[in-house]
């Protein structure tokens, strides 16, 4: 066999995004099959594991999960570069950078269901904003975020509880316990 | 390994978690309202130097001319929309707002002294929204 000339260093890092953002492929490709009301309301799954990655190995790393994620599921349901992908895209844009900010709340008073509130609300004022300033020019676009900002909260407080369960029982974390 | 009753849920909640959940919800609740009052519009206003010029409801397609200190105001009503469609005003703001089917929704064209305003059955709490 001809020895490949580009050599890629992996390291374990590399590999733990890899397996971490897979397993956000594979929620989000569920999500893309659970059948929803309305067009634009998700339950957003594969958000657990961001919550789960932020909380345990950082924010450079969710952001690396994250943003593998909205690539590599919109190249398996033929969505890339399509509006969907823009809107995915803003919308854990906005949300990692809500995250930034919520992750250093103090750790006693605010856990993962907190910040899954807020990034969920931060996803959807992202989507919303890429939305009317591109794909839906006009106001009457925000009659809908009601509806939007109604599932955000649903889903918000859901996905929180699933990623605060996975850090107790899964991966062994008592809920007061996470490090900042 | 899982346990499923909902006090072990609601362990999950830190008392910060309370408080986010209940802005969210406030939000929530607020924005309801906020976003979808005024509703359909069901007549239009015209006032001419503030006075009321003409009142008509939306159903019924017509044209008018609305005479003003520039020249005429063209307003058009259509499939339960108005509009201005044509101002002599220099810098056609009105003109530019397109069609309105919202009650609260306004079109002013100032310099002639002119505005078209739609409103629903019920009275809007505002004279006016800008985004």
């Amino acid at each position: 066999m001809t020895p490949s000339i580009t050599e890629l260093k992996v390291d374990t890092d590399d590999v733990r995004v890899a397996r971490l953002a897979a397993a956000a492929v594979g929620l989000s490709l569920m999500d893309a099959a659970i059948p929803m009301p309305l067009p634009g309301i998700k339950p957003g799954l594969a958000n657990i594991v961001t919550l789960l990655v932020l909380a345990r190995y950082g924010w450079r790393t969710a952001a690396w999960v994250s943003g593998l994620r909205v690539v590599a599921s919109a190249l398996l349901l033929g969505q890339f570069l399509a509006p969907g992908f823009f809107l995915s895209l803003a919308g854990a844009l906005t949300s990692l950078a809500a995250l930034g900010i919520a992750r250093w709340l103090p750790p006693r008073w605010f856990g993962p269901i907190s910040w899954s509130l807020i990034a969920s609300f931060a996803h959807i004022a992202g989507q919303l904003l890429l939305a009317r300033l591109w794909l839906i020019p006009h106001d009457s676009l925000f009659r809908l975020a009601p509806i939007f900002m109604l599932a955000a909260l649903v889903f918000g407080v859901l996905n929180g509880l699933v990623a605060c369960r996975l850090l107790r029982e899964v991966l062994g974390e008592k809920p007061e316990s996470r490090a900042g | 390994m899982f346990r499923d009753s909902p006090a072990h849920w609601l362990a999950f909640f830190r008392p910060g978690d309370w408080l986010v959940l209940l802005a969210a919800l406030l939000w929530v609740g607020v924005s309801f309202p906020l976003l979808w009052q005024g509703g359909k519009g069901e007549r239009a206003i015209i006032r001419q130097q503030g006075k009321v010029f003409m009142e008509l409801a939306l159903d019924k397609d017509r044209e008018l001319r609305v005479p003003g200190p520039l020249g005429e105001t063209q307003i058009v009503i259509a499939n339960g929309q108005a509009r201005v469609a044509a101002d002599p005003g220099p810098r056609q703001y009105c003109v530019r707002q397109g069609w309105l089917s919202q009650a609260g929704e306004i079109a002013i064209c100032a310099p002639n002294q002119v505005s078209l305003a739609i409103v629903g059955n019920q009275e809007a709490p505002y004279d006016s929204l800008n985004y």
